[in-house]
C-alpha cells in the first residue's frame, strides 16, 4: 500500500476543506476503497473519514425520508419508515453483500462504489480504460458475463455493481451536495452516475471535493408496493447479472404509475424510462409488461458471454410486475 | 492438564468404551489368505464412535500453530511479483525503486537467486513433490502467465508488497499455446497415469456401439477448478548452518523434505519440514515454487522468512484442476445390459508436469459391459502446471459417465437404480479381478428407501411448485482403495502406561489424528487419552501422503506392523514372573491397558507392570508396513449412491438444491462424527463442481482472471441443503480395520446427481459444467 494521510473530519465542511485537496478522497465504511488501495487499483493521497458525519435518518416534512451519507447500510435496511413506506431499498440493501460488510458499508460509500469488472481488478496484467484512460479495454473480447448490455461504449463495458442504488433509481432518489466553499446543490439520483462514453474514468458528476452530505426519498406511496427481486449465480454473496427495483400502483385493473430500474446491466443503476412509459395507464397484463421489457432491452446489446441478460432481464421485469400487480402468467 | 488432553478425557466420556475382551494381532500383511484385521470385530470399542475431533478445542481457541504463524527472530516477510505474459523472456527488470523502499532487506530475481536445480516434479520418484519441474528463478524464460519473476524481502508483509509493486518487468513475449481446441488441433498424446497407460480397449466397442440398439454417444465438458484452501498456502522458514527447516502447510511432508534436499543438493536428513496444522489441501499442498523461494531467500540473507501467498498468490502460483472434454458413449441392450462403453476425450497439460486429468478411472471398475474403449489424450498448454484436486479423474469424470448412465436409463424408459443393477458386475470388468467388497446395491436400496425415490415422477418438467420446477437424480459415486507403499510407524510405550504413535502423516483437518487415535487405543487396549499421536513432521517414520484417500490404510497397517514388535519385545520383557510367561505373539492381545492371553483373558499383566518390573521407562519400536499387495489381488474400490432433489426456477434458470442423501459403502466407518463431516465436505464441493465452480483461464494470453474468493464462486451456506449422509459400515476383510478411506469419495458422482435431477426437473440435459442458470434458460 502506497502511504498516505487520514483525516478524520469534524464536520462537512471541515470534510470538503480536506476532501478539494489533490488526490484526496473521502472514506466511509471502507468496504470498497480500502479494497482497492490494497489491490493497488486506488492510490489516494489522503483520506477523509466522513464515516462519522450524518448519520440520521429523519422523516421529512412530506411524508419522505432523509437519509444522512453516513448511515451504514444495515441502520437503513432496518429502518422502519424504509421498511414499510420504501420496502424496495431494505430488499435491495439486504441482497446485496453480508451482514459484516452491510454493517461497515455507508450510504454513501455504496453509492460511490466501483465496478466488479476483472480486468479493472487485474492492473499489472490487463488493460483498463476505467484504471488508465487511453490503455483500451481487455474485457470486451475477455471474460464478460457480468458486463453490461445497455449503455456500453467502445472504450468500457463494465457494469455498477450496487444493489441498493438500484432501489434508490426507482424511488426518484435526490442527492445532497456540498462542494468547496459550503456550495450546497440537489441532485436527481438519476443523474448522478455516469455512462462510460469516451471516458470511463469518470463514473458521476461530481465536482472534484464535492461531497455527498445525503439522499432523499421524496414521499412515493405507492412505493409501500415495491420489491427488488435479483438473479445471480450463486444464492447469496454474488453480484446481480440482473436485478430489478419495481414500485407499482394499480388502478382497478389498470397500471395507474410505476417506478422500474435495473441493475447488473449498465455503467450507471438503469432507471427503466422506456418500460415505464409503455406501462403508464396500461392493462395489466402479461402482454403490457411484455412490451414494455421489450421497449427497455431494445437498444441492448450483447457480448460473448452476456448475451443471455437481454432475455433474463426480460424475464425479471415481467415476474416482477406480474408479482406487484397480481396478474401472473 | 493440557486442552489436548481435557478435550480427550471429553470424548473419551463420550465415547464410553468398553473393552471386554482382548484384541489379537492384526496380520503382518494383507495377501490372500491371510485373517482380516480382528479389529473389524471390535465393535465395543473406541471405533466407530462420533469422537470429536481432538484438535478442536485448539482451533477453536486460536491455539493451533499453522505455518504462517511461527515465530521466529528476525523474521523477514516474502512478497512475489508474478508475469503477467505466458511465454517468452524478460526483457527488462527494474528493481531499483524496491529495493530503496522502506525496510526491503532483499529483492531476488534470476540475477541473484541462488544456484538450484529444478524441483523433482511428482511422480518422477517415489518421494518426488514437485509441481513442476522448472526451473526455480535461474533464467529469464517465462513458462507460464503468472509466473514468480521477482520476490521482495522486507521487515513487514506490508513493506515487502509495497516493495514489489514498484518492480517494473517488461517481456519479449514468444507466440504460446494457450488455446485449447488450437492445441487439441496441433497434437495430442495418449496420457500416461502414475506411469501406466489409460488406453484400454476390451472387444471391439464401436461395432458393439453401432450394433447396441439404445445408445447415447455425447460429448461431456469440464472446466478448470482451483481448491481455494480455507488457508493458502505459506511456509515459514529458516536454514541453521547447512540445516533447512520449513514449517509448511503441507499434505507431503517427507516428499517435501527430499524434494527440498535435491533442489538445494543436500542430505535428505539436513531438510526437516513439519506440517503440525493444515487449513485444508484437497491436493494442492504439495511443493510449488514458494517454499523453494522461500528457502533461497532465506539463504541469501541469512533470516527466517515467511512467505504466506495471497489468495491471488494461490492462484498463479500453485495449479489446479485442469479441463476435460469427454465423449462418452454407452451401448444397450433393449433389456438395459451395456453393449459398449467407451469413454475417451483430450485434457489440458503442460510440458513441466504429469498429471493427465485421469477422467477415466471410474469407468474402469463401475459396471458390467461387453466392450470397452478408454482412454485419456492429453494436449500441451503454456500454463501452469494443474495438478491434482479432490478425486482427481473421478470428481469430473463420474458426471460423464453416471450422466450418460441416466440418459441411457432415458432412452430406455428404465429407472435409473434399476439400470445400474441390471449392470452390476461379479468382478472388476476392466481389471478382471475380484471385488475386495462390493456393497453398491446396498447402498442403493438403503438410500433409495430413505431419500423417498420411489415419489420421483420419472417424467421431466412435470413437478411444479409455482415458479419452481422440481425434480430428482441419482448418481453412482466411487473412488479406489490406495495404500501407498512407504508407509512406517514408531511406538513408544512409556511405563505410565501412555503409547505414543509417531508418523510422518498428516491432518488437514479431516479427522486423521482423532481416528487414528481411537484405533490405537482399541488395538492396544487403552483408553483414549493413554494415546499420543504424533504426525506431521519428515524427521518422523513413514512416508506417508496425505493423498489418493491412502492414509487411514497405510497408517493402520504401519501400526499393526509396529504393534508385532511391541507385543514381541514387552512379552521379552514380562519374562517368566508374569502372567504372561511362555505366551507366544498370536496368542495374546491387547487389553485393558495391558496384554492378555486371547481364550484365557485372566493371564493378563499391564503394559505399565511389564515396564516397571524391567526397570524401564520405555519401550520403542519401528515398524514398517507391508507392500500394498492387497491391491494387486483385489479390484479395491468404495462405492456410493448420490440422491439430489432440485428446484430450477423457471424464469430465470436458477438452480436450488433442496435436498441432498449419500449413500455409502466404504468398509467399516471409524470415526462417525468425522465421516460425515468428510462425506458432507465433499458433497459441498461437488454441489460447487455441479452449479458455480469455474477457474476463468482467459485464452487470449493465459490470464486467470477470477483469482479470488470474489470471482471464483464456492457455494454459500444458502447454497447447502441439509445433506444425509448413511454408510453401510460392511468391513472391507483386506484392509486394514476393514477401512477404505473416505476423503475423496463424497466430491465424485455429485456433479451428475445434480445435472440428472435438472434433467427429471426441466427436460434439459445440461453436459457442460458448471451448470449456471444461463443454460438453463
Amino acid at each position: 500500500m502506497i502511504p498516505f494521510t487520514y483525516a478524520r473530519a469534524a464536520n462537512t465542511a471541515d470534510a470538503v476543506v480536506h476532501g478539494s485537496a489533490a488526490g484526496a478522497k473521502y472514506l466511509g465504511g471502507g468496504t470498497n476503497l480500502v479494497d482497492l488501495m490494497r489491490e493497488g487499483i486506488e492510490h489516494p493521497a489522503g483520506l477523509v473519514d466522513v464515516s462519522g458525519l450524518s448519520r440520521d435518518i429523519t422523516e421529512t416534512d412530506n411524508g419522505g425520508v432523509l437519509i444522512g451519507a453516513g448511515v451504514k447500510n444495515t441502520a437503513l435496511a432496518e429502518n422502519r419508515l424504509v421498511r414499510t413506506r420504501f420496502p424496495v431499498l431494505s430488499r435491495a440493501i439486504v441482497a446485496g453483500a453480508s451482514g459484516q460488510i452491510r454493517n461497515m458499508a455507508t450510504v454513501g460509500g455504496n453509492i460511490l462504489q466501483r465496478t466488479r469488472c476483472t480486468y479493472f481488478y487485474d492492473d499489472t496484467g490487463s488493460r483498463c480504460n476505467k484504471r488508465e484512460p487511453g490503455q483500451g479495454c481487455d474485457a470486451i473480447d475477455g471474460f464478460n458475463r457480468i458486463h453490461a448490455i445497455l449503455g456500453a461504449s467502445p472504450s468500457c463495458v463494465a457494469t455498477h455493481p450496487s444493489d441498493m442504488c438500484v432501489a434508490l433509481a426507482a424511488l426518484d432518489a435526490v442527492v445532497h451536495l456540498e462542494g468547496a466553499g459550503g456550495k450546497t446543490r440537489r441532485l436527481p439520483f438519476t443523474d448522478l452516475h455516469l455512462l462510460p462514453e469516451g471516458r470511463p474514468d469518470v463514473e458521476t458528476v461530481l465536482e472534484p471535493g464535492e461531497l455527498i452530505t445525503a439522499v432523499e426519498l421524496p414521499a412515493q406511496p405507492m412505493a409501500a408496493r415495491s420489491t427488488y427481486r435479483k438473479v445471480r449465480d450463486r444464492s447469496s454473496y454474488a453480484f446481480a447479472l440482473v436485478s430489478v427495483a419495481a414500485s407499482l400502483e394499480m388502478d382497478g385493473a389498470t397500471i395507474g404509475d410505476v417506478r422500474l430500474a435495473l441493475g447488473g446491466v449498465a455503467h450507471k443503476p438503469w432507471r427503466a424510462w422506456k418500460a415505464e412509459e409503455v406501462l403508464r395507464s396500461k392493462a395489466a397484463t402479461q402482454a403490457t409488461f411484455q412490451a414494455a421489457a421489450e421497449a427497455e432491452l431494445a437498444d441492448a446489446v450483447p457480448l460473448k458471454d452476456n448475451g443471455f441478460k437481454i432475455e433474463l432481464a426480460k424475464r425479471t421485469i415481467i415476474a416482477v410486475l406480474g408479482e406487484l400487480s397480481g396478474v401472473s402468467a | 492438564m493440557s486442552i489436548l488432553e481435557q478435550a480427550k478425557q471429553a470424548a473419551q466420556g463420550a465415547a464410553q468404551s468398553v473393552i471386554q475382551k482382548a484384541v489379537e494381532l492384526a496380520p503382518e500383511s494383507w495377501l490372500p489368505g491371510g485373517k482380516p484385521d480382528p479389529l473389524i470385530h471390535q465393535k465395543h470399542g473406541l471405533i466407530g464412535k462420533p469422537v470429536s475431533r481432538i484438535d478442536g478445542p485448539l482451533k477453536v481457541q486460536g491455539k493451533a500453530t499453522f505455518a504462517a504463524e511461527f515465530p521466529m527472530d528476525g523474521l523477514l516477510y516474502a512478497s512475489v511479483a508474478f508475469s503477467t505474459v505466458p511465454k517468452g523472456r524478460i526483457a527488462s527488470l527494474d528493481t531499483s525503486a524496491a529495493e530503496a523502499a522502506p525496510g526491503v532487506v532483499l529483492v531476488m530475481t534470476y540475477r541473484n537467486a541462488p544456484r538450484m536445480k529444478p524441483m523433482p516434479v511428482f511422480m518422477s520418484n517415489a518421494k518426488a513433490a514437485g509441481g513442476d519441474n522448472l526451473p526455480v528463478m535461474q533464467d529469464d524464460r517465462i513458462h507460464w502467465n503468472g509466473q514468480p519473476v521477482a520476490l521482495v524481502l522486507a521487515e513487514t508483509q506490508e513493506q515487502a508488497d509495497h516493495a514489489k509493486s514498484l518492480i517494473r518487468v517488461t517481456y519479449e513475449a514468444e507466440p504460446a499455446t494457450t488455446r485449447f481446441v488450437e492445441a487439441k488441433a496441433q497434437n495430442t498424446q495418449p496420457g500416461l497415469f502414475m506411469g501406466q497407460p489409460m488406453k484400454q480397449e476390451i472387444g471391439d466397442a464401436e461395432a458393439a456401439l453401432a450394433a447396441a440398439p439404445v445408445k447415447v454417444d455425447v460429448t461431456y465438458t469440464t472446466p478448470r477448478h482451483n481448491h481455494n484452501a480455507i488457508e493458502p498456502h505459506a511456509a515459514t522458514i529458516v536454514w541453521q548452518g547447512d540445516e533447512l527447516l520449513v514449517h509448511d502447510a503441507s499434505q507431503a511432508v517427507t516428499h517435501t523434505a527430499w524434494s527440498l534436499s535435491e533442489v538445494f543438493g543436500i542430505e535428505e536428513s539436513q531438510v526437516h519440514v513439519t506440517s503440525p496444522y493444515v487449513g485444508g489441501g484437497f491436493g494442492s499442498k504439495s511443493l510449488w515454487q514458494h517454499q523453494v523461494l522461500g528457502a533461497a531467500a532465506a539463504k541469501l540473507t541469512g533470516r527466517p522468512v515467511r512467505i504466506a501467498l495471497s489468495r491471488e498468490g494461490v492462484y498463479r502460483m500453485t495449479g489446479g484442476r485442469t479441463l476435460t472434454e469427454q465423449r462418452m458413449a454407452i451401448g444397450a441392450a433393449q433389456d438395459g445390459r451395456f453393449e459398449a462403453i467407451i469413454h475417451t476425450g483430450t485434457v489440458a497439460m503442460t510440458h513441466h508436469n504429469a498429471m493427465p486429468e485421469p477422467f477415466i478411472l471410474p469407468t474402469r471398475s463401475a459396471y458390467a459391459a461387453r466392450t470397452f474403449k478408454l482412454d485419456v489424450e492429453v494436449t500441451y498448454l503454456d500454463m501452469i502446471a494443474n495438478t491434482f484436486m479432490r478425486a482427481p479423474g473421478e470428481s469430473v469424470g463420474t458426471f460423464a459417465l453416471e450422466s450418460a448412465v441416466d440418459e441411457v436409463a432415458v432412452a430406455l424408459g428404465m429407472d435409473p437404480v434399476a439400470l445400474r443393477m441390471v449392470n452390476e458386475p461379479s468382478e472388476d470388468p476392466t481389471e478382471k479381478k475380484p471385488f475386495s467388497s462390493r456393497n453398491i446395491v446396498e447402498a442403493y436400496r438403503t438410500g433409495a428407501e430413505r431419500f423417498g425415490w420411489t415419489k420421483r415422477n420419472p417424467v421431466p418438467g412435470s413437478v411444479r411448485d409455482g415458479e419452481w420446477q422440481v425434480g430428482m437424480g441419482v448418481a453412482t459415486s466411487t473412488y479406489p482403495y490406495h495404500r501407498m507403499p512407504g508407509g512406517a510407524a514408531r511406538l513408544t510405550l512409556t511405563r505410565d502406561g501412555r503409547m505414543k504413535v509417531e508418523i510422518a502423516a498428516h491432518e488437514m483437518g479431516m479427522g486423521t489424528s482423532t481416528a487414528q487415535t481411537q484405533v490405537t487405543a482399541d488395538r492396544f487396549g487403552l483408553q483414549l487419552d493413554q494415546v499420543d499421536f504424533a504426525y506431521g513432521d519428515s524427521f518422523l517414520p513413514g512416508q506417508v501422503l496425505a493423498g489418493g484417500s491412502q492414509q487411514t490404510a497405510s497408517i493402520g497397517a504401519s501400526v499393526v506392523a509396529a504393534q508385532h514388535a511391541m507385543v514381541a519385545e514387552l512379552l521379552k520383557l514380562a519374562g517368566n514372573d508374569s502372567p504372561l510367561a511362555g505366551l507366544r505373539a498370536d496368542e495374546v492381545g491387547g487389553m485393558e491397558g495391558g496384554l492378555a492371553k486371547l481364550d484365557e483373558p485372566g493371564r493378563h499383566e499391564t503394559y505399565a507392570s511389564i515396564l516397571s518390573r524391567a526397570q524401564r521407562d520405555e519401550v520403542a519400536v519401528v515398524g514398517s508396513a507391508p507392500p500394498p499387495l492387497e491391491t494387486m489381488h483385489w479390484s479395491m474400490h468404495s462405492w456410493g449412491a448420490m440422491f439430489c432433489e432440485v428446484r430450477v426456477n423457471s424464469v430465470t434458470g436458477e438452480v436450488r438444491v433442496s435436498r441432498f442423501l449419500g449413500s455409502f459403502d466404504c468398509g467399516r466407518i471409524l470415526n462417525a462424527k468425522t465421516a460425515s463431516s468428510q462425506f458432507r465436505g465433499g458433497i459441498i464441493m461437488g454441489l460447487g463442481m455441479a452449479l458455480m465452480e469455474e477457474t476463468q483461464f482467459d485464452e487470449r494470453n493465459g490470464r486467470i482472471m477470477n483469482p479470488s474468493l470474489a470471482e471464483y464462486h464456492v457455494p454459500v451456506h444458502l447454497d447447502v441443503p441439509e445433506i444425509d449422509v448413511m454408510w453401510t459400515d460392511i468391513a472391507d476383510p483386506h484392509a486394514p480395520m476393514g477401512a477404505r478411506g473416505i476423503g475423496e469419495i463424497g466430491i465424485t458422482g455429485v456433479g451428475a446427481a445434480v445435472a440428472n435431477a435438472i434433467y427429471n426437473a426441466t427436460g434439459k440435459r445440461i453436459r457442460d459444467l458448471p451448470i449456471t442458470l444461463d443454460k438453463l434458460m
